[in-house]
């Protein structure tokens, strides 16, 4: 029996190790997983409606992605994800075929199809300074029938051919401070000006001959009363600008190789003014808005230099580029934002009497206010012009507005997640069932008639659309109500736009989205920043009627010294139930696992001096805090001195809810052998099954177990910068792990050769970590495990029955038990962008981890391939275990993508979250797309899988019963006739 | 040039690369300006013959240094680093669909224009930079096309064999059996009364028989 035992266990396991836990048929795709493409906040956008065909839009962003949108619902044609390093300066259209980008701070230009979105060609653009870049495509230029892009960056301008992206000519302007402003064709000519500043006094302009190359002029003046920020053109050769004060605007104007300025002081044009004006940049005819605290101003500049105002708004305002309608005439837009609507005008050129197009459109107040405009003519059919406007609002999102309506609109600002935490839904009240579908006799009709064709293999590919769509809607996987697996529940999702946003997980489609009014900017708050999202609310089983709340954390600032501001979020209505501006600053925040009186959970925000300040500020909350003060400790990574400190609590008697903290221990690292680069902790809700961990011989070893281990790498300071400029001899990888109560470190391991960057987790009692190895010259990953070894001898049944042993012994950081490691290295083929585990409910299920590799792909890797206890050879018992024989490298089976033929552009985070079936986890990956599946580490054990045939169960059943009958009826049929014998 | 490349991207590689075999090899790492180097290559992937659509060669891109510096491919296959300081450096390629193995490159700054390059997968080394999937990834598990065994196996279907086999083999069995031995088993079974069906459900009838009478 105990063979036969062995034998089922050996098979089960080579099973397993066989099979990937994760595996799809092609037409399961979407069933539990759903994937959305975003492009991020745009930054500009060129139109491509000329010919017929396809109307499109191209757009950069500021999550580098270059993209072709259709214009008629605002989908995604082609999307490039640039580098992080390679910020889009400019776009362009070249010879209607081409896009044009320039990058990487002017250094990079490219080309792309625009029907496709291939690259076409790719041409790198020297020079000796960094400088600002700018990207012209003149309509009209020709050389040798070669249409010229002017690129300028790096101090450089070069001409470029479009065809075949080669230099055509380079000018170095030899001024290594000189920031440009605008390149400027002038009307019809191949003359080409470059204007621009040298440090904040002095305006320069440079004539070029567009054909040759030839540097026609310099002029160079000394602007009288400085300039700030940015400057607007009023025409071909004038620019306006502010002074460094920002209160005088000057009228710059280079005409025939003179320099003219021209002062006029903002009070002249608006009586009470006072503060600094900023001039918004803008390229329009005569005319330049500026604006003045809340107010913009709109004047118009004549060819004397004289300055007059032609409208004053108290709201937001963006202004587009002159569009050139035909041949004479130019247009330009401005669109305001008013409460609940916005106001899109077009305006003709310089005139500004005359109204082209005024248009109000209803506007949702959750998306804040106008941010930029561009806009796109197209002639209706009674041959007048219609405009078509391209609005991008406050919370990143984008609009096409044609017509006084909103013809579509992303919500771009999910680009750009920054923390996601989930919440439970709503439990289905009796009666009411809050996803109702209405159904009518006929479609439910229709609907059966669709399944039998389904069955009769007779359905056409639509029918199997639309039987999909009903099996999907029958699965309810997008119910707003709890479900008994677990599997529906809410991402609340924080995005850099300010923007929170409530997705189910079911379709992945928004529940609310709501934009804080304490993460707009403001005048007290200049740049907020959100930093984190925190459960604050979690209401227990038996108060289900009250609503569970998030807390959003963020900042007033990029630094850690600015204030921080509180929000609190209902997750069901997403409304914001209050907020609060703090008066000291955020750089670590604290949940406590302790809950006040009303089930709000505690937290401690530590500021920038050190100071602990607790929340909710209640009585209650207090003396609960104040009776677990002795227990609260916590630590800080100061990675640019290279300082590990750990400190505890102690009241101070001025002011209630904050706290003195002192330091108990600190771990210096050496800064010239030493630099950290990672630390990483376990996530504080895991949950661990089981301490034991009986191994194959009968033994048993006992994990330590402790949610205050931190695992810190440092290298080489020498190798810290990037790949390639250290040799192996030079650099080295240390990994610590260190207890955060004691500053005990309890592993200090070295890898010679090694070197950063390092993305490593903490799970139960193990750490993984990816690095690089510079001698083999490939990425590694290693795996430390940590086991308690003064629990190692309370194997002895005698000593349990006795009572000698010490499993009821608190688990504490204050003893300090022996602890063994084991560690263990394997190869890895890819980079690594993120690492995650696997989370489930009670923990029981095995772990895998989730890599998501340089391709934006998530990759889940059994843990057993990361077991230290590998070996070349393992025994028969070891192979029961389910150990697997020692490899060099990890293997990347294509079947256990979690994403499988998907991309997550510009992946950034993995998030995993139980489910309440023991079996399965949750999987949120997060960059410039979103994708989420559900994911069974063990495959499902504890639930039927999907494609589980009931019908064949039923029949069996009736053929059972049937069975039973006949063999019933027979065997009475054969006692009569064995009785009439 | 730009419209071929659209419509037949993998036979315009085709093309190119029966060109390029006449031609010299192409030169991989050529010397740039006073900072860095230019890293150039080629991606070769071979016309789909296996699982799903051919990869589109616009949605390939290369990555040095993991992440450092990302670049696309031209219609050709072509690709270029600009900018790369001497050192040793590595490549990857993100194409759905295939499997390649990073390659590390040697921008040496003695000997410039000088190619060193190796897969770090299998460490074969590369006279030019030319990269070629090691394998096709396909993301699915290939579902077994519909047959009577796969219905037979399932535990449904061994029950129904099994019954099946109790209902109609089991008689004939019966029906070949000896008849004198026939009658000492049933005999014997009447003896020690094994409850039988009809044994079981003649009381509860001849009740309701009691009943109606």
């Amino acid at each position: 029996m105990a063979t036969m035992l062995r034998v089922f266990l050996l098979l089960l396991s080579l099973l397993s190790i066989t099979a990937p836990a994760f595996s799809l048929y092609e037409d399961q795709v979407g069933l539990a997983d759903w994937h959305q493409k975003y492009i991020g906040k745009v930054k500009d956008a060129v139109f491509h409606t000329q010919k017929t065909g396809r109307k499109r839009v191209v757009v950069s962003t500021e999550e580098n992605v270059i993209a072709s949108l259709d214009l008629r619902h605002g989908e995604i044609f082609w999307r490039h994800v640039l580098g992080p390093n390679d910020a889009i300066d400019g776009i362009d259209i070249a010879m209607s075929k081409y896009v044009i980008t320039l990058s990487s701070e002017g250094s990079i230009l490219r080309a792309w199809n625009l029907p496709d979105g291939q690259m076409v060609w790719e041409s790198f653009l020297q020079g000796p300074y960094s400088s600002k870049s700018s990207l012209l495509v003149p309509a009209s230029l020709r050389v040798d029938k070669d249409n010229v892009i002017l690129a300028f960056g790096k101090g450089c301008i070069h001409a470029i051919s479009a065809i075949h992206g080669d230099t055509l000519w380079k000018k170095d302007l030899e001024a290594d401070s000189f920031e440009i402003q605008y390149m400027i064709q002038a009307s019809d000519s191949d003359v080409i000006h470059l204007v621009g500043f040298v440090g904040s006094s002095e305006f320069d302009s440079y004539t070029f001959d567009a054909k040759s190359g030839e540097l026609l002029k310099h002029d160079s003046a000394a602007i009288p009363g400085g300039y700030s920020g940015q400057a607007a053109l009023v025409s071909s050769n004038t620019l306006v600008v502010m002074d460094s004060a920002g209160s005088t605007v000057t009228t710059i104007s280079f005409h025939d190789g003179k320099v003219t300025f021209n002062q006029t002081p903002v009070s002249t044009l608006i009586e009470d003014f006072v503060g600094k004006a900023i001039i918004l940049a803008s390229k329009l005819e005569g005319l330049f808005s500026v604006k003045t605290g809340t107010l913009t101003l709109f004047v118009r500049a004549t060819v004397e230099g004289k300055l007059e105002v032609v409208n004053k708004v108290d709201y937001a305002t963006a202004v587009s580029d002159l569009l050139a309608i035909s041949e004479d005439r130019q247009a330009f837009a401005f669109v305001h934002s008013r409460s609940n609507d916005i106001d899109l005008t077009v305006k003709l050129g310089a005139d500004w009497n005359h109204d082209l197009l005024k248009e109000s459109v209803k506007m949702d107040q959750e998306r804040g206010s106008v941010k930029k405009v561009f806009i796109n003519n197209y002639i209706r059919t009674d041959r007048s012009h219609g405009f078509r406007a391209l609005i991008v609002m406050e919370d990143h999102s984008l609009l096409l507005v044609q017509q006084g309506a909103i013809v579509w609109s992303r919500e771009d600002a999910l680009a750009s997640v920054i923390d996601v935490k989930t919440s439970e839904l709503p439990v289905e009240k009796k009666g009411v069932s809050v996803a109702k579908v209405e159904e009518t006799l006929f479609e439910w009709l229709q609907g059966h008639v669709l399944k039998l064709k389904g069955t009769l293999m007779l359905a056409s590919p639509d029918d199997m659309a639309a039987i999909q769509a009903l099996r999907l809607k029958a699965s309810g996987k997008s119910k707003m109500t709890r479900d008994h697996n677990g599997f529906r529940k809410l991402l609340i999702v924080l995005t850099k736009a300010g923007k929170i946003f409530a997705l189910h997980t079911g379709d992945g489609r928004i529940i609310w989205s709501r934009l804080l009014n304490s993460l707009r900017q403001s005048a007290t708050c200049e740049a907020p920043t959100g930093l984190n999202l925190f459960p604050w609310h979690v209401p227990h089983h038996h108060a289900l009627d009250e609503n569970p709340s998030v807390l959003v954390v963020s900042r007033c600032g990029p630094s850690d010294d600015a204030l921080g501001l509180l929000s609190f979020v209902d997750t069901y209505t997403g409304k914001e139930l209050s907020s609060a501006s703090l008066d000291h600053s955020v750089v670590q925040v604290i949940p406590l696992p302790f809950m006040d009186s009303t089930e709000q959970r505690l937290h401690l925000l530590i500021d920038a001096s050190g100071q602990a300040h607790l929340y909710p500020k209640t009585s209650y909350a207090l003396s609960i805090f104040r009776s677990e003060l002795s227990n609260v400790y916590w630590y800080s990574v100061e990675v640019e001195t290279g300082i590990i400190k750990g400190y505890a609590l102690k009241e101070k008697a001025s002011d209630n809810y904050s706290f003195d903290t002192r330091s108990i221990w600190s771990i210096v690292f050496p800064s010239e052998s030493e630099k950290i680069i990672k630390s990483s902790t376990r996530k504080s809700n895991e949950v661990v099954h089981t301490q034991a961990k009986v191994i194959a011989d009968q033994d048993a070893m006992f994990k330590y177990i402790s949610k205050n281990l931190l695992f810190v790498a440092t290298v080489a300071p020498k190798a810290s910068g990037d790949m390639g400029s250290s040799t192996p001899e030079e650099s080295w990888l240390i990994v610590y792990l260190i207890d955060t109560i004691t500053g005990r470190i309890l592993q200090r391991m070295t890898h010679h050769g090694a070197q950063g960057p390092v993305e490593a987790v903490v799970s139960e009692n193990w750490v993984i970590y990816h690095y690089f190895n510079l001698r083999a010259h490939r990425y590694e990953m290693s795996v430390i495990e940590i086991y308690d070894q003064s629990r190692a001898d309370n194997k002895d049944v005698w000593k349990l029955i006795l009572g000698k042993h010490n499993l009821t012994s608190p688990v504490s950081s204050y003893s300090r038990p022996e602890v063994m490691t084991r560690s263990q290295s394997y190869f890895f083929t890819h980079s690594v962008k993120s690492i995650a585990v696997t989370s489930t409910a009670k923990g029981i299920t095995s772990k895998q981890l989730l890599i998501g590799t340089v391709g934006d792909q998530v990759l889940a890797l059994d843990k057993r391939f990361l077991d230290p206890r590998r070996s070349v050879n393992p025994t028969q018992a070891e192979k029961e275990e389910g150990i697997i024989p020692l490899t060099d490298s990890l293997p990347i089976i294509p079947q256990s993508y979690v994403t499988h033929a998907l991309k997550v552009e510009g992946l950034r985070g993995i998030e995993t979250v139980p489910a309440k079936l023991e079996s399965t986890t949750l999987i949120f990956a997060y960059g410039v797309d979103l994708f989420f599946t559900r994911f069974a580490p063990s495959r499902t054990y504890d639930s039927l899988t999907e494609d589980f045939s009931y019908a064949l169960l039923l029949l069996t059943i009736v053929a059972l019963v049937a069975a039973i009958f006949i063999t019933w009826i027979l065997s009475e049929k054969k006692e009569l006739r064995d009785k009439w014998r | 040039m730009a419209s071929i490349a659209r419509w037949r991207p993998a036979l315009l590689i085709l093309l190119l690369q029966f060109f390029l075999l006449v031609r010299s090899p192409v030169l991989a790492i050529s010397p740039g300006s006073v900072d860095g180097y230019t890293i150039n290559g080629r991606i070769k992937i071979p016309v789909a013959k296996g699982f799903g659509a051919p990869v589109k060669i616009s949605n390939v891109k290369v990555i040095l240094n993991g992440g450092q510096n990302v670049t696309f491919l031209r219609p050709d296959g072509y690709f270029s680093f600009h900018n790369v300081p001497a050192g040793t450096h590595l490549i990857e390629v993100s194409a759905t669909g295939y499997f390649f193995s990073p390659v590390r490159v040697d921008v040496s700054a003695r000997f410039p224009g000088k190619v060193q390059a190796a897969l770090t997968e299998n460490r074969r080394g590369l006279t030019e930079l030319v990269l070629e999937p090691l394998r096709e990834e396909y993301y699915y598990e290939i579902r077994e096309p519909f047959s009577i065994m796969s219905l037979v196996k399932s535990p449904m279907g061994l029950m129904i064999g099994f019954m099946l086999v109790v209902v109609f083999l089991m008689p004939k069995l019966m029906e070949n059996m000896d008849p004198e031995e026939m009658k000492r088993a049933q005999e014997e079974m009447r003896n020690q009364g094994i409850p039988s069906l009809s044994n079981f459900l003649q009381p509860a009838a001849a009740a309701a028989t009691a009943r109606s009478g």
